[in-house]
């Protein structure tokens, strides 16, 4: 029996939130007393697979070959569920990234396991398993019971800490056996913006509304958002009106996001934008209107208006960059 | 062309969230539910399909209180609709049952939304297409069918991608999709009319069990900052939260 673990990949490098599922497979590991093992699926050099082992994992499991070049969500699955039968795994847990969240309720279902999904914290274990969630669009958390023996469990980026455990890990190959379903659908086309901070991921978030006035003021956005390593966001009437597409829209109806800094500049904080975006660890509001309901959801506020605001601001992070190195 | 709409009767966006005093349960006295804003814009892909001469089923896993919900979907432009009348226990339960209605009553698609504003797990889609052992593609952001062929967008970490996927499929409809469309008065007015079948579940073990609810700590009162004193914000927020 084991736990086990999926490490997803992005062009060979393993990121933060990989390192984050596997030390939140650890903790479990530890309080069941079972071993650790990590599953690699797609083309990864040996010195990065073996990171996995700083943060805990004993055993990695590796799958390549060129059916798993371009990754469709039915063959990595494929590839968990039969990594985790050979494993004999217990428990099976992967981070709830757009494709972890395509693929976790079909291992769940080859798996004939209960699905914990997009959950935020470490389980209660002393009795049962309950997990932790967001409910209602980030206005509430459910707690939920998972019944099943094997469990698969999705966990949100940035909900549980990096915790380095180093380990001597063995590298395993392993070979899934795909069948014609798992292969029905093509990628025609990737589009990766290099440079950006993907969303849902992103520990410092810059997000704007309406007081910017027009999409040809979002420069400075872009700057200040640069300047911090940021991920820029807005919300909805933004994209709405075309201003940004829709993939940056966070809120209710939008992408829910928990980054360690969320800076929002002349949103006024309907209730729809703050269910998306209250999970945020520290949040900065910057409106010229005293009145906006946001101030009463924020940890530091700026009454300003925006274009004498974020310029400042700009130079702000330069500095406070500057003497971080 | 028979397109099948799954759709969720659940609290509208401005609605503040409370639940009983043991927070065992929900209050649903005094909110409003409507339809999922984002299974709203599936059902609006599905009617633009549809237009010319194909069938738009709704289907809903709920009790008879979710009526109103689906006959705002008829009103917007669905044909007919279902209701498999059981409380939607998890979503395990939820896309069993409109897997096993699926295999009596084949359809070319299968289209959701993205995530439901109750649960927002988006698991229903994925699980209906395991079940069935076809194609999903979640978050799609456009569908554009040609003969036995969808070519779909969706969002990845940092992109999208393109795919092509084969009938029938399931997809998870993100806003870009489609536009809304607002039900007319002769929609309304035929909406009463237009078959609803109420159906009885089939009989499922969940693996899951909701057990309780609880709502985010609220945050210390907010610390102004003076628009002119805005050059120590980042050192200010490292040494007082440590998150930077």
């Amino acid at each position: 029996m084991s736990v086990l673990v999926y490490a997803e990949n992005l062009q060979g490098k393993f990121k933060k939130s990989a390192f984050e599922i596997v030390s939140f497979g650890a903790a479990i590991a530890h309080e069941k007393n079972l071993p650790l093992t990590v599953l690699s699926i797609g083309q990864v050099a040996e010195e990065e697979l073996l990171r996995l082992a700083t943060y805990g994992a004993v055993k990695i499991m590796k799958v390549e070959g060129e059916a798993f070049h371009a990754l469709s969500d039915q063959t990595v699955a494929t590839a968990i569920a039969q990594a985790a039968a050979a494993d004999a795994a217990q428990y099976v847990a992967m981070t709830a990234s757009f494709s972890g969240k395509a693929i976790a309720p079909r291992v769940a279902i080859k798996l004939k396991a209960g699905l914990a999904d997009n959950v935020i914290d470490l389980p209660k274990m002393s009795d049962g398993f309950v997990v932790k969630k967001n409910a209602y669009s980030g206005k509430a958390y459910a707690y939920c019971e998972v019944l099943s023996d094997v469990k698969v469990i999705s966990m949100l980026p940035n909900s549980y800490k990096l915790v380095e455990d180093q380990k001597q890990a063995a590298i395993v190959p392993f070979s899934p056996v795909l069948g014609a379903a798992d292969t029905s659908v093509t990628i025609r086309e990737t589009i990766r913006s290099a440079d950006k901070v993907s969303l849902p991921e992103a520990e410092l978030v810059v997000s704007a509304g309406r007081g910017m006035k027009g999409p040809e003021n979002w420069g400075m956005i872009e700057e200040l958002a640069d300047v911090l390593g940021a991920a820029t966001a807005c919300s909805k009437p933004v994209s709405d009106a075309g201003w940004r597409p829709h993939s940056e829209h966070v809120g209710q109806t939008g992408i829910a996001i928990s980054p360690n800094l969320y800076i929002a500049v002349g949103i006024s904080g309907a209730i729809q934008h703050l269910a998306g975006v209250s999970s945020s660890k520290v949040i900065v509001v910057i409106n010229k209107d005293p009145e906006a309901p946001f101030f009463k959801a924020a940890d530091y506020g700026i009454v300003g208006d925006a274009f004498e605001v974020v310029p400042r601001l700009i130079n702000a992070a330069k500095n406070f960059k500057a003497g971080q190195n | 062309m028979k397109i099948l709409v799954c759709i969720s009767n659940v609290p509208d966006t401005t609605a503040k969230i409370n639940f009983t005093p043991d927070n065992k349960e929900f209050v649903s006295a005094g909110v409003t539910f409507i339809l999922n804003p984002y299974d709203e814009i599936a059902l609006s892909k599905a009617v633009d399909l549809a237009a010319g001469g194909g069938n738009v089923t709704v289907i809903n896993v709920g009790d008879a209180s979710t009526e109103p919900t689906i006959r705002k979907a008829l009103a917007i432009g669905a044909n007919d609709a279902v209701r498999i009348n059981a409380p939607a226990r998890d979503s395990f339960f939820v896309a069993t049952q409109i897997a096993e209605y699926v295999k009596k009553n084949p359809v070319d698609m299968i289209l959701c939304g993205r995530e439901s504003a109750d649960h927002n797990g988006s698991t229903v889609p994925v699980m209906i297409a395991e079940l069935l052992g076809i194609p999903c593609v979640l978050f799609a952001k456009s569908l554009l069918l040609e003969a036995n062929t969808a070519t779909l967008d969706c969002e990845i970490e940092g992109g999208k991608q393109v795919v092509n996927v084969p009938l029938p499929f399931v997809a998870g409809a993100s806003e870009g999709m489609a536009e809304w469309k607002i039900p007319n008065m002769r929609g309304i007015m035929s909406a009463r009319t237009k078959p609803l079948s109420v159906i009885d579940p089939v009989d499922v073990a969940v693996h899951t069990r909701h057990h309780s609810f609880d709502k985010p700590a609220t945050r210390s009162a907010v610390k102004m900052v003076s628009a002119d004193a805005v050059e120590q914000l980042f050192e200010l927020i490292r040494d007082e939260k440590k998150v930077i």
